[in-house]
């Protein structure tokens, strides 16, 4: 099990920073998005893994899965999601603002300023 | 002392969400409101550095969890430090919003509280992941101002901005989950005292997480391999933004401060002081990239840009020593590169309103109304970044450079940083001969179309000026404070036990 999810982790992570690096936004983002499910994982397998054990100290007391890395992926998960939802809105006005969904931005240009218009 | 800790995150939190929904047709309201909260929020501010300065160590069980199980807020010398300084740009660059910045686009108030809701929380929190969480909060807002008013070239700035952001929020989580795979805990003063105890075998999982964090706190900071977002995000952000985003930089430079004194300081055995090897030639290379960007800039907003990255430079240089007095250097030069990276952005902002047609940039253009007068509070600005005499930037590095007589670099640092403060007056020279001088001589009629200027922009870049000035002048004070505060960060054991011992919780 450690194999798969540390091989899972290790494709999920190197398909998104290749992602990350293309020139186009939709690429980008969903390199983004599998970046973040490879570090879900990575968060939850950080709890050490262990199988058919509940997140709670129980009666026995020495056996049980850590509960806390859970409730991190929890929360990471929902920034992700977010955060997912907030660039693909503002990476759709860009591409309508500026009429390409290049990711780079121009060089200031001496003359005109536009920067602050 | 009980529930006031707390304050500076819940005001702006009860205020934003206040004026996003009961106000959002008023502007004026809005606007009476955002100030009244920041002032407070600066009132606040300085009630709890009052109470910090006895050096004790305050802290704020939230729902009166003890330490290491629940989230605390801490409050020491340093935390309060910053949030004064936070409160009193937020302020001051408010006066220059409200005079029609805030009107370009929506939300600009409740996005600028959850801003300053965000950056309050990362100097107050005392755990790793509940950081993590007001970096986001401080983030998200920072998107949204970040792209107020809108514009082309504005939203793709934005989209990269975000899009760093974000592979440095990944990065994050997993440097946290790294140290917590081998610490088991996630509060920074549990953290302290888990290090040295860290099994040899774990040693290399903990470095890698520690120096990971190093890494996502310089993408905030803007040092050298990571520091590609700043010029693109604080050249197309809107001036006020870019004025408070001043503050943005120094989170990532006090986690530095807090994360490498706190957990790797002496008492970490194997991992002690891992981070300067690290940081030192970065700060240097941020350093002189950052003022060769201010020779190469074509427009006055890529050149503050620039300055701001050099200043970064000089400061985490000072951080990187490690020692009480380069870290009370670096405090001052903190506060200093905050007012004045602050001022030149608003000041960009005064030329290139008056420009018709021009902008910022830095090129021969017809006289524009006020030029004496923006021009004066230009050199200042520029006298107070590139670090000259009369102005606080010449007590900062004067400081940061007797701090680093002793250092094994020394020569490197002495060398450095006189050398590019030549350069910095090079390029401020030439931008500010070019705008303000060049242009004078050309014939112009801009009586004929300049609309009345209102006074209070020029208020504003003049207060943040001004507390340049009363920085130089109350030096003194000021550093018997930032001593004692260098003092306290060097003496973890003071904070560790302010959190985790007997009277760790609410008082």
């Amino acid at each position: 099990m450690e194999f798969l999810v540390a091989s899972a982790i290790g494709v999920l992570t190197a398909g998104g920073i290749y992602l990350m690096l293309r020139g186009r936004t939709y690429p980008v983002v969903l390199g983004l998005a599998l970046l973040s499910y490879a570090v879900n994982v990575f968060l939850f397998s950080m709890g050490r893994l262990v199988v058919n054990l509940p997140p709670v100290i129980g009666a026995a007391g020495s056996e049980y899965t850590d509960p806390l890395p859970q409730a991190l992926v929890l929360t990471a998960i929902v920034i992700s999601f977010g955060m997912t939802a907030l660039i693909v809105v503002m990476a759709l006005r860009s591409y309508l603002e500026s009429g390409t969904d290049h990711v780079g931005i121009a060089p200031v240009d001496g003359g005109d300023g536009q920067g602050r218009a | 002392m009980s529930h006031w800790i707390i304050f500076p995150i819940v005001l702006p939190a009860i205020i934003a969400p206040l004026i996003a929904m009961a106000m959002r047709h008023d502007i004026v309201l809005a606007r009476v409101f955002s100030v009244a909260a920041t002032a407070v929020l600066l009132g606040l501010g300085i009630a709890l550095m009052s109470v910090a300065s006895s050096g004790q160590i305050h802290t704020y069980a939230l729902g009166d969890w003890p330490a290491p199980f629940g989230i605390v807020l801490v409050l020491d010398r340093l935390s309060a430090l910053m949030l004064v300084l936070t409160a009193a740009l937020g302020l001051v660059v408010l006066l220059h919003a409200i005079n029609g910045w805030d009107t370009r686009g929506r939300h600009f108030h409740a996005l600028y509280q959850f801003q300053l809701m965000g950056i309050n929380g990362a100097f107050l929190t005392g755990d790793f992941f509940n950081l993590f969480v007001f970096f986001e909060v401080l983030l998200i807002a920072s998107y949204g101002l970040m792209v107020h008013g809108g514009g082309g070239e504005r939203v793709k700035a934005g989209v990269q901005y975000v899009i760093f952001n974000l592979a440095g929020s990944a990065l994050f989580l997993i440097a946290v989950g790294l140290i917590y795979s081998v610490t088991g805990t996630l509060n920074m003063a549990d953290l302290a005292t888990k290090v040295p105890q860290v099994a040899a075998g774990d040693q290399a999982l903990l470095k890698t997480g520690a120096v990971l964090l190093l890494l996502v706190f310089s993408v905030k900071a803007a040092l050298v391999p990571v520091h590609f977002w700043l010029p693109g995000t604080y050249a197309n952000a809107p001036a006020p933004v870019a004025a408070l985003f001043a503050i943005m930089t120094k989170v990532g430079a006090y986690c530095i401060i807090r994360l490498y004194t706190l957990a790797f300081g002496d008492a970490a055995g194997e991992a002690a002081w891992l981070a300067a090897p690290w940081l030192m030639p970065a700060a240097l290379i941020t350093l002189v990239l950052g003022i060769l960007g201010v020779l190469a800039a074509r427009a006055l907003g890529q050149m503050v840009s620039f300055a701001v990255i050099g200043s970064m430079g000089t400061l985490l240089i000072a951080v990187a020593l490690f020692t009480p007095e380069a870290m009370s250097a670096a405090l001052y030069y903190l506060i200093h590169s905050t007012l004045a990276g602050g001022a030149l952005f608003l000041i960009v902002d005064l030329v290139a309103d008056r420009r018709p047609g021009q902008g910022d940039a830095i090129t021969v253009a017809p006289r524009f109304a006020q030029t004496s007068l923006v021009g004066g509070l230009f050199f200042l600005g520029a006298i107070a970044m590139a670090g000259m005499p009369p102005l606080s930037g010449f007590i900062g590095k004067l400081l940061i450079l007797d701090s680093a007589r002793t250092a094994l670099n020394a020569g490197w640092i002495w060398g450095l940083i006189l050398g590019t403060s030549l350069l910095a007056m090079v390029g401020f020279s030439r931008g500010g001969s070019t705008l303000f001088w060049k242009s004078t001589a050309q014939p112009s009629n801009f009586e004929a179309f300049a609309p009345p200027r209102p006074a209070l922009p020029l208020v504003a870049a003049s207060l943040l000026l001004g507390g340049s000035v009363l920085l130089t002048v109350f030096a003194g004070p000021v550093t018997r404070y930032l001593d004692e505060t260098a003092a306290q960060l060097f003496a973890p054991l003071g904070y560790v036990d302010a959190v985790l011992g007997a009277e760790g919780g609410n008082e």
